[in-house]
């Protein structure tokens, strides 16, 4: 049968609209950015209290920030604020190029976990947050999201933690089912104590012949989930790159080619069009599913309702996976509105609220307690209590430090993977292969 | 100028001064105006053409990161380094086999059906507005929907192809099927414009030509091969030559195609130049992109001068 895919035309235009449309807002900001200078520049110091000044605000995808900006506006009557979004790599990559230059850059840049540690070293682009009062927020936050926000020695404060990603597993209870697998999410998990265990069970699942369905979507997602409960992942703590000696790494590759040889991928990529026609038809079962993923997996097949639920992550919980930081670049003109703003943005109230409506895992621990989110239970996912199986993740989550250039060592792998299982390469060939590539990695 | 007998020393000279001055704005006229009126098109292609050209050969000589402030001088490295790269090689041989099958059939198929729409035809106007409207999608709408039409699972040719039995295919995964995937994405793009330019051409074929051909009893394929191809051949010269630049330069096919992996899926199996390029790029790894441009463009002046030799030697039987 013909099933023509729904949403993923329509998506991937979108953003690559978004991307040309905001790449020429960039440009057009580059340009003229020179000119409308209307504040004073001693010391850093911000416009006048009367003075009308515009912040923008550049996102990767839509945080549901908007109620805020209007909050923002109502103690800042003055302030007006614009939003610009670009694609994930292009958002990253346009960031560089606008510190580089020194024009173009936001008044406030969110800064994803793959790139954190890319950015903080570069302790002159980005303005001292400490400097605009924001040194008290310190004890809200998780120790180890804080530090990734600090330059490297520690002294100044360039980013302030948004979400963070604790990771657990969503399965379709419909497939399970049809495989003759529990459905209870508790029996579910104890499924899957270990990675061994999840690889056993898909053995299990692709016995008993599902039409259409795999175990999970692709290598490349599971394989960064392991590696990422890994008490060091591709970096050791003085930025070395070490994803070539580090037998976690190799353990999780391993693992990940014996899943593939057992058939239990859907071979698709994660996030790419028949991804999204995937997760709409059934073609996986599960899919690894850090707290932000929840969200994308509702927007991206929308009428999977109610055939989802939500289990613990094999390999014992540990393990972050993306999160983000808002940064205020040093070229913005108005450091302490943007200060104030980053505040707001990050705040108890702000992250409570973005929990329940995004799906993002606070990075604030005292509201791991807070009954508003244990107590939340998630409608797209058979009413899974997803806020206590997500802070209970978040508590077991034992930091890993995140190197400067981890995104790119992850394709390295990821296209390793991706060339065993599309039978292009022996499994040693394909390792060896990344090996080669991260020596590219400067 | 009128002669009249001078009435001093002082006013013949003033007017021999005269005529000079007028002689030399004339000459500035003749000699400088014309440089004047193309001005602005050397001025433009100086800023956007050459300097950009001189620069990137300039940067090819450092390593040039965007971050550093400092960028050391290290002459041919980046050059040598390309040489011996696999990659740099593998993305050069995907460019010309992209480039091969997508225009050699382009071109044939053009001027097939120009020649189609050079008789006359009911709706002539429709058809010709009909070729030109693959050329005015956006190609990312293109390449998106060819994506969907090529898909493993769920993709149209798949599930036409398993009418005949067949199994299905990755079209992503292997070389082959790729390259063919994202040349018919080009094929359908550019072809009806090419159709055009040829079909303007053959418009200027005078009709005589035909016509005695018809009486001596020249079938439709002879009077293609025989009068059409020879008399348009600057045209077939011009339509190779950009086809050929074009096909070197194709970025966004195997971009989008392969969703946004900028090594142009897991095997690098269909990374062309210039995504290799933009992958050095966003790895702000501008020294050595820069290198890669310049070999791209040594690479085209190569395949163009060669297919301008063939094209022009490839001489018709007009007499």
């Amino acid at each position: 049968m013909l099933h023509p895919p729904r949403r993923g035309l329509p998506r991937l235009v979108a953003h690559v609209w978004t991307a040309s449309v905001l790449s020429l807002a960039v440009f057009g900001a580059a340009a003229c950015g020179g000119g409308d200078n209307t504040a004073t520049g001693s010391g850093g110091s911000s416009a006048k209290p009367a003075e009308k000044i515009t912040l923008t605000v550049a996102l990767f995808s839509d945080f549901h920030f908007a109620p805020l900006y209007a909050e923002f506006k109502k103690t800042h009557p003055n302030v007006q604020i614009v939003e610009r979004r670009a694609q994930f790599n292009d958002h990253h990559a346009n960031l560089t190029t606008q510190l580089a230059t020194g024009a173009g850059a936001a008044d406030v840049v969110a800064v994803e976990a793959g790139y954190i540690a890319t950015f903080t070293p570069l302790v002159d682009k980005f303005y001292d947050l400490n400097q605009y009062g924001l040194a008290k927020r310190q004890s809200d936050y998780l120790d180890w999201k804080w530090r990734q926000g600090l330059s490297p020695d520690g002294s100044k404060l360039l980013g302030l933690g948004t979400d963070v990603g604790g990771l657990a597993m969503c399965y379709r209870t419909d497939l399970f089912k049809k495989a003759g697998l529990p459905t209870d999410r508790s029996e579910v998990s104890q499924l899957w104590p270990t990675w061994e265990d999840y690889a056993e069970a898909g053995k299990k699942f692709i016995a008993a012949n599902v039409p259409g369905a795999k175990w999970f979507d692709g290598p490349g997602e599971n394989f960064r989930a392991m590696v990422d409960q890994a008490p060091v992942g591709f970096y050791d703590e003085q930025n070395n790159l070490v994803a070539g000696t580090n037998p976690d790494v190799k353990k999780a590759f391993d693992l990940n080619v014996q899943m593939i040889q057992a058939g239990e991928s859907a071979k698709l990529a994660a996030f790419s069009p028949p991804w999204n026609t995937g997760l709409t038809k059934g073609s996986f079962a599960t899919i690894i599913c850090p707290s932000w993923k929840t969200g994308s997996i509702k927007d991206a097949a929308p009428t999977t309702a109610g055939m989802w639920d939500v289990a613990a992550v094999p390999g014992g919980g540990g393990g972050n996976q993306g999160g983000t930081h808002l940064m205020a670049p040093s070229q913005g003109k108005h450091p302490k509105e943007a200060a104030e703003l980053i505040d707001l943005l990050t705040n108890k109230d702000t992250q409570l609220r973005l929990f329940t409506e995004a799906g993002a895992l606070p990075s604030i621990p005292a509201l791991y307690d807070d009954p508003k989110i244990t107590g939340f239970t998630n409608a797209f996912f058979s009413n899974a209590p997803t806020g206590k199986i997500f802070t209970d993740a978040a508590k077991a989550l034992r930091p890993q430090h995140v190197g400067p250039k981890a995104g790119d060592v992850l394709t390295a792998f990821g296209n390793a993977l991706q060339r065993v299982e599309q039978g292009k390469q022996a499994p040693q060939d394909a390792w060896n292969q990344a090996i080669k590539d991260l020596d590219r990695i400067k | 100028m009128t002669v009249r007998v001078p009435a001093g020393a002082a006013k013949r000279h003033g007017r021999v001064r005269q005529g000079l001055r007028r002689q030399l704005v004339h000459q500035l006229d003749v000699k400088g105006s014309p440089y004047a009126y193309v001005a602005p098109f050397f001025l433009l292609f100086c800023a956007f053409g050459l300097f950009p050209l001189a620069y990137t050969a300039w940067v090819s000589l450092h390593d040039w990161t965007l971050l550093s402030d400092v960028h050391k001088f290290v002459g041919l490295d980046n050059f040598s380094q390309l040489l011996g790269d696999d990659y740099f090689w593998n993305a050069t041989f995907n460019t010309l086999s992209i480039g091969i099958l997508s225009t050699v059939p382009q071109l044939l198929l053009a001027i097939w059906l120009a020649h189609l729409l050079n008789r006359p035809l009911r709706a002539q106007t429709l058809f010709r507005v009909t070729l030109l409207l693959p050329n005015v999608t956006s190609v990312v709408a293109v390449v998106v929907i060819f994506s969907q039409l090529f898909g493993r699972d769920f993709g149209l040719i798949n599930w036409v192809l398993s009418w005949f039995g067949l199994d299905p295919i990755d079209w992503q995964a292997g070389t082959a099927s790729s390259h063919i995937a994202i040349s018919v994405m080009i094929l359908w793009r550019w072809t009806g414009y090419n159709a055009l330019l040829f079909l303007a051409a053959m418009q200027a074929v005078p009709r005589e030509l035909y016509e005695a051909a018809t009486i001596d009893g020249a079938s439709g394929y002879t009077q293609l091969r025989k009068i059409t191809v020879p008399m348009i051949k600057p045209t077939i010269v011009f339509v190779v030559i950009t086809s050929t630049i074009g096909a070197m330069q194709i970025l966004a096919e195997p971009l989008l195609f392969g969703t946004y992996s900028l090594t142009g899926g897991p095997d690098r199996q269909y990374q062309t130049l210039s995504l290799f390029i933009y992958e050095n790029f966003t790895k702000l790894d501008f020294g050595y992109s820069s290198a890669i441009s310049w070999m791209m463009f040594l690479f085209i002046v190569v395949v163009v001068g060669v297919n301008y030799l063939l094209t022009r030697r490839s001489r018709g039987n007009l007499t």
